[in-house]
């Protein structure tokens, strides 16, 4: 089997599983004043410690949360909610290439509480700019509660430049939210470096466990929380800390933040090596997203095990049907809308056409990928594609 | 066999490729996405087209080990039956979508989309048999679906399995709670998918507005009553018509015609619906016919029940049914299934009723 769907979610390490199992039978509430409970907070707050140095934090600003999803809406939500009770700003700047987790709370926002939505231009990449961000700002500086935009792309790889960015929120002192969930372990992430105020998370994309995040969140900003509750995490996220999920997160950000810099030239020369092969196979692929060798900030401009390709009148659900046949697993990449597959909205917002955006596939090397996945891809891909093609003439959303 | 199974999500197309699995094929599951909105969960007694039924169908994907993938056809379910069913209404005829939805969707579209993907056939869980090339009705008289099937052309039959055909509904049950599928017990549907409260009168009220008309006694000429659109009833409708005036009989009346052109609606007493002489368009025949000769057969009206001894006699561009006892409620845009062989079980062909004819004037007609 050959798996290039790392981007949805990447293999733990057998160091992460290991620590998960020690800890699973280790009885103890990190709450609690007794003995157990203080061993439990004791491995919690190591963990907190060490996350935050691989992240360049301070231990205090790290929520543990259940991953992404919750670790944006409450920067989101909760960031909005809080300044709402301060002050009367109410308009959220947003990329519109942000993943459904922002997306959705932010509309959700819209409607039901108020909130007044400013959409980024992105470029052909899907990228914002500081001048598009600050023109945005422009528009109204003194009414802007959130600016948040995400680190790096899950669709298409695009990197932003999030320390540039970060530098025009602090200058109009307007705070702002990143979602780092696809760049932490990949990208260099500092997040002192970067000067963001909120900074999101998950462990499962870099051989961490599944439904153990982070919301950074300096301590001078405050958020409204989602669920009420113990008051455990600063009073913002309530809930019984996960000692077990909090101590193999901290395992897996620590190997995947040391080990990066071996490990991202490998696995942007295997990408190098796919698209490539692709694109000597099949001619008219387009590569969607960065360049893979551009730069953002004296880092990749483009994720490293990121390969976003269209293939001009295929179907991607064909595709993919065609290659996971054939052992090959990766992703369309388009939102899931009530298990019926649209035109991606990273793609729509670059200024692609649908036709573009529905024959695209997403293929995403990570930790464990090796040459053989790469030549397997490219073994089987001209014969599916020239499928896929015959079965996009007869045309199923004609 | 490299094949595609329409999981829609009930126990009969998860039995059904529970036995091509079984048999050795090489089976794909296809959950077909239908509805542009799809709601969330089961309402009423449909079985399919929410998410809640695509899960159905995946999780006995899952344990059949099998690949499943949901294809959208939306837009061209929307395209080809929804408002089709719509146009039918508004020109005054009665449409039957699920035959359709056979004739465009699942053994059209979908089945040119699994050729070119490199499968060999299609299979749904329709309770029909079908051995070479000879369709007949299920061994379960009750569940039979042979009749929405009968207007499939050869080339679309030759591509098609069904699996069911040999089987009770009651086995079918049987054969999925002995897998541990959890469809087993689900309950059957039978409304039309896309109108969620089966309320089909709002349905086109929404669709087609309201345009207020008259209710007319067919044999007196008097206006007994107003209505909100034509388009909301159907021929042989009894409930609804909220007359004002009785009948002078005293006795129920029925709708007996449409006319869309102006917005009338007759209704008359229940004798009058009673109809001999039906006029269809062309037929899809699965046996040698002579045309312009005339031979007896069983011919089937609604999809289920409503049978009649009849002669048939078929040209190229339409056929004449005589039926041999009279049947009420006939209206223009249903289909005409036609059965033959010893146990009058095999569909030799099916054709959609352009005209039908009461008693009283079948003399002419003939």
């Amino acid at each position: 089997m050959t798996y290039l769907d790392h981007a949805a979610t990447t293999p733990m390490l057998p160091a992460v599983a290991q620590a998960l199992a020690e800890q699973f039978t280790a009885v103890g509430n990190a709450s609690s004043l007794h003995a157990s409970g203080r061993a439990a907070r004791r491995v919690v707050e190591e963990s907190r410690e060490s996350i935050a140095a691989s992240l360049g934090a301070r231990p205090s600003e790290l929520i543990f949360t259940s991953g992404g999803t919750e670790s944006d809406n409450l920067a989101v939500k909760g960031m909005f909610w809080s300044r709402r009770e301060s002050d009367s700003r109410r308009r959220l700047i947003i990329s519109p290439t942000e993943h459904h987790a922002v997306l959705d709370a932010v509309e959700w926002l819209h409607k039901h509480e108020g909130a007044q939505v400013s959409w980024l231009p992105t470029d052909m990449y899907g990228g914002v700019s500081v001048d598009a961000l600050l023109a945005c700002i422009e528009e109204d500086p003194d009414d802007v509660a959130l600016v948040s935009i995400m680190w790096a792309n899950n669709e298409v790889g695009t990197v932003n430049d999030i320390a540039a960015l970060a530098q025009v929120c602090q200058t109009s002192g307007i705070p702002m939210h990143t979602d780092a969930v696809q760049a932490v372990g990949i990208l260099p992430v500092d997040v002192t470096v970067s000067g963001v105020d909120a900074l999101t998370m998950t462990g499962h994309k870099l051989g961490g466990p599944y439904g153990a995040g982070v919301l950074m969140l300096r301590t001078d900003v405050s958020a409204t929380p989602l669920a009420h509750g113990g008051g455990q995490e600063r009073d913002v996220r309530s809930g019984t800390l996960d000692t077990p999920a909090v101590r193999g997160l901290a395992v897996g950000v620590h190997a995947a933040v040391s080990g990066r810099l071996d490990r991202a030239p490998r696995i942007a020369a295997l990408r190098d090596r796919l698209v490539r092969g692709v694109q000597a196979e099949i001619p008219d692929a387009v590569l969607n997203g960065s360049p893979v060798d551009s730069i953002v900030s004296d880092g990749p401009g483009r994720l490293p095990g990121n390969a976003h390709l269209s293939f001009p009148g295929c179907e991607g659900d064909a595709l993919l049907m065609l290659l996971d046949a054939r052992g090959i697993e990766c992703s369309t990449g388009s939102a899931c809308s009530a298990g019926v597959s649209q035109p991606s909205h990273v793609l729509l917002a670059m200024g692609a056409d649908v036709e573009r955006a529905r024959g695209s596939l997403r293929f995403s090397l990570g930790h464990t990928s090796s040459d053989a996945d790469v030549d397997h891809l490219l073994e089987v891909i001209p014969a599916v594609v020239e499928r896929a093609r015959r079965a996009g003439l007869s045309g199923a959303s004609r | 066999m490299n094949v595609i199974a329409a999981m829609s999500g009930g126990v009969d197309s998860a039995v059904a490729a529970a036995l091509m699995v079984e048999a050795g094929h090489q089976v794909t599951g296809i959950h077909l996405a239908l509805a542009s909105t799809p709601d969330a969960s089961r309402t009423g007694s449909r079985g399919c087209c929410t998410v809640e039924d695509a899960n159905d169908a995946r999780r006995v994907a899952d344990v059949l080990e099998i690949p499943f993938y949901i294809w959208n056809f939306a837009d061209r379910f929307r395209a080809e039956v929804v408002d089709e069913f719509v146009a039918e209404y508004a020109a005054g005829r009665t449409p039957n979508p699920c035959m359709r939805c056979n004739e465009q969707i699942k053994f059209s579209a979908v089945l040119d989309r699994a050729l070119a993907l490199g499968f060999d056939a299609v299979v749904t869980g329709h309770h029909a048999r079908l051995d070479a090339g000879v369709l007949r009705r299920s061994v379960d008289e009750g569940k039979d679906q042979s009749y929405v099937l009968a207007t499939l052309t050869e080339r679309q039959l030759g591509l098609a399995v069904f699996p069911l055909g040999e089987m009770t509904k009651d086995e079918v049950r049987r054969q999925a709670a002995r897998r541990g599928l959890r469809v087993a017990d689900k309950p059957d549907s039978h409304d039309i998918c896309f109108i969620a409260d089966g309320n089909t009168r709002g349905f086109l009220g929404r669709h087609l507005g309201t345009q207020t008309g008259d209710i007319v006694d067919d044999e007196t000429g008097t206006i007994v009553g107003r209505h909100d659109g034509a388009h909301g009833f159907t021929v042989g409708q009894r409930r609804g018509l909220s007359l004002g005036v009785p009948a002078a009989d005293g006795k129920p009346r029925y709708v007996l015609s449409l006319s869309v052109v102006d917005n009338t609606v007759r209704v008359g007493p229940g004798a009058a619906l009673e109809v001999e002489c039906l006029r269809t368009g062309p037929a899809v025949w699965h046996t040698d016919v002579a045309m312009g000769e005339s031979f007896d057969c069983i011919v089937q009206l609604r999809a289920h029940g409503m049978t009649s001894p009849a002669t048939i006699t078929a040209y190229e561009s339409h056929t004449q049914i005589a039926l041999h006892r009279g049947q009420r409620g006939i209206a223009a845009g249903q289909t005409a299934v036609f059965y033959g062989g010893p146990d009058a079980d095999v569909v030799l062909g099916g054709a959609r009723i352009e005209s039908a004819d009461r008693v009283s004037t079948k003399v002419a007609s003939r």
